[in-house]
């Protein structure tokens, strides 16, 4: 967040920001992410509550989209069943890079209840794609999908651009 | 009207494919039918005047062990009057007409006893699998499925 602070503290005389330059795209990219979301299970219920006026979770700057082509991250709420899994491969697929994932809950995180006897639940999403952040619980309080947010801006905010093999910050 | 009274009308039009009436504390009162003219048995019930069971509140499937057996809820609007009947077939040939044409509710429920349990409704219309992939193998709520490894590469357990 480095960008951030020198807006705070100004270079001297005013006027002036001094930053590298992926920083401010990170900077925009960490706060305007548009999301897939795909709720399978009470945890979509829970995440409408995050959607609503008290949690406000577009003050993150996120807006749902319909299509796996405008998103940059998919939000995973609940059981994944096998049947479902394969479509959410296939959307996971149509997205542009670069793609994020949350797997929100218990069931999308491990498998939760269906964990030993489940005959049709898929242990845990990060079987199929590779997710980003967890968010754990059953279903997870609306503050818990705030830290995960704030999680995936940090991520984000660390990510290099250009040479993808440094995070940002380390020498 | 009383399940029992039901009992006695049906078994004087119906005879032997009427079983039994089961009338445990422990449960709703129920009658056991055979499979054979249970068609003709619901239409009775839903046709007569005495009885009219217009509404199919629940069609389920049940593993017995060496049978399946199907439970249908039954309950009269006008009357005001419950039902509960029961059909048990064996497992290696689970066979019963489908009441589908009685209660259109029938097609879904039944659609979801023939996709978990196994039973297979004859005369349905379109018995394909409603919750499973339609690739999916074996009924799973069956006491003795086994649980595959894996489903199109994705690891079960």
């Amino acid at each position: 967040m480095g960008l951030l602070n020198r807006l705070d503290d100004p270079y001297e005389g005013g006027g002036i920001v001094l930053g590298k330059i992926e920083e401010l795209l990170n900077w925009g990219r960490s706060k305007s992410d548009w999301y897939l979301h795909f709720g399978l299970a009470c945890c979509a219920i829970e995440f409408m509550a995050m959607n609503a006026s008290h949690f406000d979770f577009m003050r993150f700057g996120t807006i749902p989209r319909t299509s796996p082509r405008q998103a940059d991250f998919i939000m995973v709420t609940g059981t994944v069943t096998f049947k479902m899994a394969e479509r959410i491969k296939i959307l996971y697929e149509q997205m542009a890079e670069p793609k994020y994932v949350i797997s929100v809950g218990s069931c999308s995180n491990s498998g939760g209840p269906y964990w030993e006897h489940g005959y049709h639940v898929l242990k845990g999403v990060d079987r199929i794609i590779p997710v980003d952040v967890y968010i754990p619980g059953c279903p997870p309080r609306p503050e818990a999908f705030e830290e995960g947010m704030m999680k995936l801006q940090e991520k984000i905010n660390k990510q290099a651009i250009f040479n993808k093999r440094k995070l940002l910050g380390t020498e | 009207m009383l399940p029992g009274e039901i009992f006695t009308k049906l078994k004087n039009d119906f005879g032997d494919a009427i079983i039994e009436l089961n009338e445990s504390p422990n449960s709703d009162p129920w009658i056991l039918v055979g499979a054979d003219q249970l068609f003709d048995i619901f239409h009775t019930l839903r046709d007569a005047d005495e009885f009219q069971f217009d509404y199919l509140m629940s069609l389920s499937g049940t593993d017995l062990g060496e049978n399946l057996g199907v439970v249908y809820h039954l309950y009269s609007m006008t009357h005001r009057h419950k039902l509960v009947v029961k059909v048990e077939v064996p497992k290696g040939n689970p066979v019963v007409p489908t009441v589908e044409r009685l209660w259109r509710t029938a097609d879904w429920h039944e659609r979801e006893a023939y996709d978990l349990i196994g039973v297979r409704f004859e005369g349905h219309q379109n018995l394909i699998r409603i919750l499973l992939p339609y690739d999916w193998e074996g009924h799973p709520l069956q006491k003795d499925y086994v649980t595959p490894d894996s489903y199109h590469g994705m690891k079960i357990s």
